[in-house]
């Protein structure tokens, strides 16, 4: 009950703000397009990248030996990140943009396995659909499968610490991975880009004001489609998540 | 009764999910929801006019109809393999409930 109530209750302050606040305005929130980024940065984001992608293999190979039972429950975490990133929803701006879909794996798996899935994604769509790039990748993988799931799986352990509310604890961390993501892409895009006048801050707000409130709804809708589909897993699948010591605290 | 609850919840969250993406559609009229990333670019030209992409996409798909194939396939790919998880899982609950009775 309480869970609905909260949920409720978010959108409606929600979705009052966001009516009132956003104007049609037409930019994309996505991923960083192939070359669009000086090739310095486009080294630095790898290098900065390829230590968590590297994390992320070991901490998938270990849950995959500990538990072999759980590697269908990997795959299903994957396939949300693969099928909410070909989303591309409409938003509020006059424009379209997509969900990640990496606040799910994070919440089940920890932050680092998603880092390997959110990579693979976001490769898939390099290579074959050219949205994104290759040169590019380094950046929006540290955005979307680095900083995006840190962020769900610190939010999701923050509320469950303070509250037993396990769906809205599940949407915000979900909400907020999407958010951050795309505010990491603004960063990235201003440190490339500084203004003339202003430098790299004038452009962050300039990216970040536009990004952010394009991504609103999407994020929403993000945190919405991951509690959904944690409430099916957790409805048929009590064990292989009992095996991940999963909702140890305070969950129902 | 939980199992109804619980059937309502997601039923409300699938709702809200569509009202996010419908509502837009219908309140803002005049803007085609492009999804090109061509106006990202625009955004950088702004910034730094003398910037120029130093690498191409080693594909370049031949339009729009094609690139919604490939978006298709790829929520198509995920969605059979979340259906077959989640399939597979109820599946088992099922069939250890019948064996306990």
């Amino acid at each position: 009950m309480n869970k609905l109530f909260w949920l409720k209750g978010l959108l409606l302050v929600g979705f009052t703000l966001y009516f009132t606040f956003a104007t049609p305005q037409e930019v994309h929130a996505m991923h960083i397009m192939e070359g669009f980024l000086p090739v310095g940065w486009a080294i630095t984001w790898w290098v900065l990248f390829l230590p968590f992608f590297i994390l992320g293999l070991r901490s998938l190979r270990r849950v995959i030996q500990e538990n072999p039972e759980v590697k269908l429950l990997v795959a299903l975490v994957g396939a949300f990140s693969f099928v909410l990133s070909a989303l591309k929803i409409p938003s509020v701006t006059g424009s379209s943009s997509h969900p990640t879909g990496t606040g799910l794996g994070a919440i089940v798996f920890g932050p680092w396995v998603m880092t390997v899935l959110g990579s693979m994604v976001l490769l898939f769509q390099a290579l074959l659909l050219a949205h994104g790039g290759l040169t590019t990748l380094g950046a929006n993988a540290f955005s979307m499968a680095v900083v995006g799931p840190a962020v769900a799986y610190g939010v999701y352990r923050l509320m469950m610490r303070i509250s037993d509310k396990q769906g809205f604890a599940v949407f915000l961390a979900a909400a907020l991975a999407n958010l951050t993501t795309y505010v990491v892409t603004s960063l990235q895009l201003a440190l490339a880009f500084p203004a003339e006048a202003g430098g790299v801050l004038a452009s962050f707000v300039k990216f970040a004001s536009i990004f952010a409130i394009t991504q609103v709804p999407l994020a929403i809708s993000e945190g919405l489609l991951t509690v959904l589909v944690l409430n099916l897993i957790q409805s048929y699948n009590q064990k292989e998540l009992r095996l991940l010591h999963f909702g140890k605290k305070g969950t129902k | 009764m939980e199992k109804q609850r619980r059937m309502w919840t997601n039923l409300v969250l699938v709702i809200s999910v569509v009202l996010l993406a419908v509502i837009p559609l219908i309140l803002i009229q005049d803007s085609e929801f492009a999804g090109a990333d061509g106006q990202a670019e625009e955004a950088i030209q702004e910034i730094a006019p003398t910037y120029e992409p130093w690498f191409e996409s080693l594909i370049e798909l031949p339009g729009g109809e094609t690139e919604t194939l490939f978006f298709s396939v790829q929520a198509a790919i995920g969605a059979g393999v979340i259906g077959y998880a989640i399939g597979f899982y109820r599946g088992r609950v099922k069939g250890r409930g019948e064996k306990k009775t």
